[in-house]
């Protein structure tokens, strides 16, 4: 439940619940680290630019790891930036969330079997929340990457762990296959 | 060169230049290959590389004022490596030639150029970084892509990559 549906008295009193008001700040205005790797960036900077305008969602990009609180891995992460991201990762302060865009920091993508430089999947060196598929993914795609974090935000409790927000969010989770049945079913009518 | 092979100009003018070079350093080089794309020969006095680079350069009649590229080669049945310069004139005589350079697989080494042609000074750290030959008298051979400790060069025949590095899996 959103914190707009609570009800407010003609007092102007508000009342909700302490966990709503902290997951309602912390997922209207998450704020990522601005770093891409890769021409995955060059999507996510089309994402933030006037025409998807992330701003409207309070995202917009951080020039420092200590003022961020998800990391976007946008492109191939190689071998050698792969002790970079852990060290940018660590200096991010609790509670920090990482999104995976794009096949390469997803598991290796084109570079799966000969890029010998290329880290199999950025969720060998830190824990990732969201994977966007995509090579890249379109702006479209980030956004929903995005969504899915403020979502995994709003599952949120004190008390409990991410983990356990995680599940819940997978409970919560709508089955695609009925989105995917209704679509096959127009395209075919 | 084949007797009565039709030769475009720009081959024409790379064989002049090549008679130059040939002249002035005689059996270390080998014979002319005109190939129509890019017409070569390959340095077999490998010492005397720096010294024929140089003569490219500053000689009247050759004037290779500009090392357009330098790529590195694997021959494994050869059990050689090698390095490829692709050399112009530019703006002054136009003509362009190729220059093979090959030395030992293992433990070879080969005269740097990146006193004659500053490009070459990068070209042959990637070089190394790939192929593991050293480059005698470079200035600053170290790796340039690969992390300074990798092991083995990426782009030999049997490379084999690592299992892990660094403690995390490279392998899919």
């Amino acid at each position: 439940m959103g914190l707009l549906d609570a009800a407010i008295t003609k007092h102007n009193v508000l009342v909700t619940s302490v966990d709503n008001v902290l997951n309602w700040a912390r997922l209207s205005s998450l704020w990522p680290m601005g770093f891409g790797l890769a021409c995955c960036a060059i999507e996510m900077m089309a994402t933030n630019a006037s025409n998807y305008d992330l701003e409207r969602f309070g995202i917009f990009p951080r020039s420092s790891p200590r003022q961020s609180d998800l990391m976007i891995v946008a492109g191939t992460v190689t071998m050698k930036m792969a002790e970079r991201v852990v060290r940018l990762y660590e200096q991010m302060p609790e509670p920090r969330y990482v999104l995976s865009m794009g096949s390469c920091s997803n598991c290796g993508g084109p570079y799966w079997e000969h890029g010998y430089h290329v880290l199999k999947g950025v969720d060998r060196i830190i824990p990732v929340d969201v994977y966007v598929p995509g090579c890249p993914p379109r702006p479209e795609s980030l956004i929903g990457g995005l969504m899915k974090v403020q979502e995994l935000i709003r599952m949120e409790q004190i008390g409990i762990s991410r983990a356990d927000a995680l599940k819940k969010l997978a409970e919560k989770s709508a089955d695609p296959k009925m989105v995917i049945q209704r679509e096959r079913n127009a395209v075919s009518v | 060169m084949e007797e009565g092979a039709v030769l475009s100009q720009a081959v024409k003018e790379s064989a002049e230049a090549y008679a130059v070079i040939h002249e002035k350093f005689g059996d270390a080089v080998s014979a002319f290959d005109a190939n129509p794309t890019m017409p070569f020969f390959e340095v077999l006095d490998v010492a005397l590389w720096q010294k024929i680079a140089l003569f490219m350069r500053d000689h009247p009649r050759l004037r290779f004022n500009y090392m357009a590229c330098l790529s590195g080669v694997d021959y494994p049945a050869e059990e050689k490596v090698g390095i490829v310069c692709n050399l112009e004139s530019l703006g002054e005589l136009n003509h362009r030639i190729a220059v093979k350079v090959r030395c030992a697989r293992t433990g070879g080494s080969i005269p740097t150029v990146s006193c004659v042609w500053h490009t070459a000074n990068w070209h042959e750290r990637e070089a190394y970084d790939m192929y593991g030959m050293v480059f005698a008298g470079h200035p600053d051979l170290r790796r340039i892509l690969c992390p300074e400790d990798w092991e083995g060069y990426p782009l030999l025949k049997d490379y084999k990559v690592q299992e892990t590095y660094h403690g995390v899996k490279v392998p899919y």
